[in-house]
């Protein structure tokens, strides 16, 4: 047992820091808002290419780098940290663990081979409306000689109108709940896909609206075996649930560090307002709150690197579900938390749109909703603690 | 970063799970989960048994240097030890402070003649302590200490007065840690002493405290010119402060692992009650449950990072912050164990005031988050040391 960070792991954090620090500072990201596609594409060239990011966490046989979701998690608090506006997030937590965990080699050659050149977007679409559970699932996968024909929409696909490549879902006619759901590579210029974007509350974030319009797959681009799809659908969205958390802790940490250092400088009564103690117990208390959610996520990214390493170990393996819901509670409500007082400790300035702490407002309340509420998480936590999923 | 456990560590847990079924049988049996905290006055002399019954089987002073008679394993065999016992039902220890706090304590400060003197009787459970720190007058603002210490004419040895309250166990200790001002005029850290204080004589009175709970586990201690040997300060006259701060860093906290077993005991009987009584169709109280069993892992998972890394003693950010954490998710867990509960959470075991266990968590952990630290000096330390704020004012 050695839960602390090796001296690899603290490099791979320092490093990205500096990148950040300097290519996704304020001025940067609100650059980035501003654009349609929601990010700088010569930032994301360099991630891509220079560092390497997508390439993390796929295997060297793909042309990847080998390494595990720990890695790919201190690489998502950075980012998270200083609102990078890319397509990081959507193609390495949805759209890759959902390759990796489909076993579909033909496709995972070509595909995860793309991703690692850092040469392709991205991403994952699956629900059609409310929720994030299999019922949300509501494309239909209709049959036809040598494939089937995909309709339906998708209402809020991260990043889906920047990705080159689609992982979708859809369910056979009739189905409902967890059975006949199937799971589709389909390049983003397929026809009959129809894109549009979203203007989001968040600007740091995009979210894009797809029809599939009887767009033809064939049996090659099934991720795994038909109706079969549920289980793959669920590994995925704990893994990009844990990475988001990730994600949220890093803005969480920001947020806050913006936060005391403003109030570090900050006079009124002749002393500075973090010299008072009604202050110092809220950033005690955030401090408390994003601790507990650091803990939860690397607990988290140790749990999602065994589940993804063949040999690694099953009992750490089964805890998926439960402590990826975990990290993605406590790091949502940490964020949110921390986001909310830095507005209110930051007093009149804080609400203008100079300052940055509505950023991470924002982006606080779009990312606790993404991917299934606290709510959520803590229902289907008690499903499972009540004995009533068995 | 890494999580689970090695082979070996896994064939320990086997063998302390063994030793523990084995022995918390028989005599013991009635021991099983009893005497921890809210119910620390309950068979104390069974207790103390147990606690020799332990020493017999090796199990006392596992992390301390082999030179003290320890065993000096590894941080993450003592966690496993700590959960294996509190899974097992463990009695609440009688010996912890002996050898939690006063072993680590005379081992880096004491001589080595104190060491020979007084390790022994805690290894063999044999010899219990309590804790004098607190005092009317000084609470959260422990350097207000005003039990005072001097030495008589023969120099040989220390006489003290004074009052200290909180005593937990201060009943059934053989021995008692004071921290006591031994510079006349002195005030708040300077000039404090730290001695040792045999319990057994008439110049030492105890009166129990009745709690809100109706029973009674701490205790007024009164000093009347009680006596103890001059070679019984620990460090030289002055050094008290120092002491008593470093004793607050032995407790790393690889016990918290065991505090949490026994948490975990007590949520899965709130589950089990709510799934029996309908509880768990409550869509809020579900989400309490819920939150409950998460935040539950989250101390876990802070523990983990707590006792990885750096063994120097240090106490890290992770460290700061959990006395804030455990003490305000086990006060919200006892709060839901009442709702869970219902209207049947109202009725007693029995008159005139004999509480369920549930009902004596929800009462006693009011206490959680005064004891110790209360949450309000919690969050100064960590505003003050881990995020580096100006401070509050203290005595000069």
């Amino acid at each position: 047992m050695e839960f602390a960070f090796t001296e690899e792991h603290l490099m791979i954090r320092d490093s990205a820091e500096r990148f950040l620090a300097a290519a996704s500072d304020s001025h940067a990201v609100r650059a980035a808002m501003i654009r349609a596609d929601g990010y700088d594409p010569d930032v994301w060239r360099r991630i891509g290419l220079e560092l390497c990011w997508p390439a993390l966490m796929i295997p060297e046989r793909f042309g990847g780098m080998g390494l595990g979701f720990v890695e790919l998690a201190i690489l998502l608090e950075q980012s998270g940290r200083f609102l990078l506006g890319s397509p990081l997030f959507a193609t390495t937590c949805l759209a890759t663990p959902a390759l990796l965990a489909g076993h579909n080699t033909a496709l995972q050659e070509h595909w995860l081979s793309a991703i690692a050149a850092g040469e392709t977007t991205a991403t994952l679409a699956f629900a059609s409306g409310k929720g994030w559970d299999a019922r949300s699932v509501q494309a239909i996968a209709r049959p036809a000689a040598g494939g089937c024909y995909l309709s339906g929409v998708y209402t809020q696909v991260i990043d889906g109108a920047q990705a080159d490549l689609l992982i979708v879902a859809a369910r056979n006619p009739g189905s409902e709940g967890e059975s006949g759901i199937s799971l589709f590579a389909l390049a983003a210029d397929t026809p009959g896909i129809l894109c549009t974007p979203l203007p989001t509350l968040d600007q740091t974030r995009r979210l894009a609206r797809i029809e599939l319009h009887d767009v033809f797959v064939n049996e090659a681009q099934m991720l795994c075996a038909p109706d079969q799809g549920w289980p793959v659908l669920r590994e995925t969205l704990s893994i990009a649930a844990a990475g988001l958390a990730a994600e949220q802790v890093g803005g969480a940490q920001q947020v806050f560090d913006l936060t005391l250092a403003y109030i570090a400088e900050r006079r009124q009564f002749n002393r500075t307002i973090a010299s008072f103690q009604a202050i110092k117990h809220r950033c005690a208390d955030m401090m408390l709150q994003v601790e507990c959610a650091r803990s939860a996520i690397y607990y988290a990214a140790c749990v999602v690197q065994e589940h993804l390493d063949p040999e690694g170990d099953i009992a750490v393996a089964s805890e998926l579900a439960m402590a990826a819901a975990t990290a993605k509670i406590h790091a949502s409500e940490a964020f949110f938390h921390c986001a909310a007082e830095s507005i209110q400790l930051h007093g009149g300035v804080g609400f203008t749109w100079e300052y940055d702490p509505h950023l991470y407002f924002k982006r606080a309340r779009a990312s606790e909703q993404l991917l299934g509420s606290p709510a959520l998480h803590r229902e289907r936590m008690a499903t499972h603690l009540f004995g009533e999923d068995a | 970063m890494k999580i689970g456990f090695s082979k070996a560590d896994e064939a320990f847990r086997q063998e302390v799970a063994q030793w523990m079924a084995e022995h918390l049988s028989g005599e013991f049996a009635s021991l099983r989960y009893r005497g921890g905290p809210g119910d620390e006055h309950s068979f104390p002399e069974e207790r103390k048994a147990w606690e020799r019954e332990l020493a017999a089987g090796g199990w006392i002073g596992l992390g301390w240097a082999t030179e003290h008679g320890g065993r000096g394993l590894s941080i993450c065999q003592q966690v496993i030890f700590h959960e294996e016992y509190a899974r097992a039902g463990g009695p609440g220890r009688m010996g912890h402070i002996g050898e939690g706090l006063v072993g680590p304590t005379l081992a880096a400060f004491g001589t080595p003649a104190q060491q020979q003197r007084l390790l022994p009787g805690i290894l063999t459970g044999s010899e219990f302590w309590c804790q004098g720190y607190s005092e009317p007058g000084a609470g959260s603002d422990l350097a207000n200490v005003q039990t005072r210490a001097r030495l008589d004419d023969t120099g040989e040895h220390w006489l003290i007065s004074g009052q200290k309250v909180w005593t937990s166990l201060a009943h059934e200790a053989d021995w008692c840690f004071v921290l006591a001002r031994t510079e006349p005029g002195s005030q708040g850290h300077h000039g404090l002493s730290f001695l040792l204080v045999p319990m057994a004589q008439a110049q030492i009175r105890v009166q129990p405290i009745q709690q809100l709970t109706g029973t009674s586990e701490f205790n007024e201690v009164f000093f009347d010119q009680a006596v103890t040997r001059a070679d019984n300060l620990i460090g030289q006259p002055g050094d008290g402060w120092k002491i008593a701060m470093g004793l607050l860093g032995f407790e790393r906290g690889v016990s918290t692992l065991g505090q949490q077993m026994q948490f975990q005991n007590e949520l899965d009987e709130i589950i089990r009650i709510a799934r029996a009584n309908g509880a768990s169709r409550d869509p809020l109280l579900r989400q309490r449950i819920a939150q409950a069993w998460s935040g539950l892992k989250v101390l876990r998972y802070n523990s983990l990072r707590m006792l990885s890394g750096p063994q120097d003693g240090s106490l890290k950010r992770e460290a700061m912050i959990y006395k804030l954490a455990w003490s305000t998710w086990h006060s919200d867990l006892g709060k839901l164990a009442m709702d869970v509960l219902g209207d049947e959470a109202e009725i007693l075991d029995g008159a005139p005031y004999q509480l369920s266990r549930l009902q004596s968590l929800f009462l006693f952990t009011r206490s959680d988050t005064i004891y110790g630290g209360s949450n309000e000096i919690q969050r100064n330390i960590i505003a003050e040391r881990a995020l580096g704020m100006p401070r509050e004012a203290r005595a000069v």
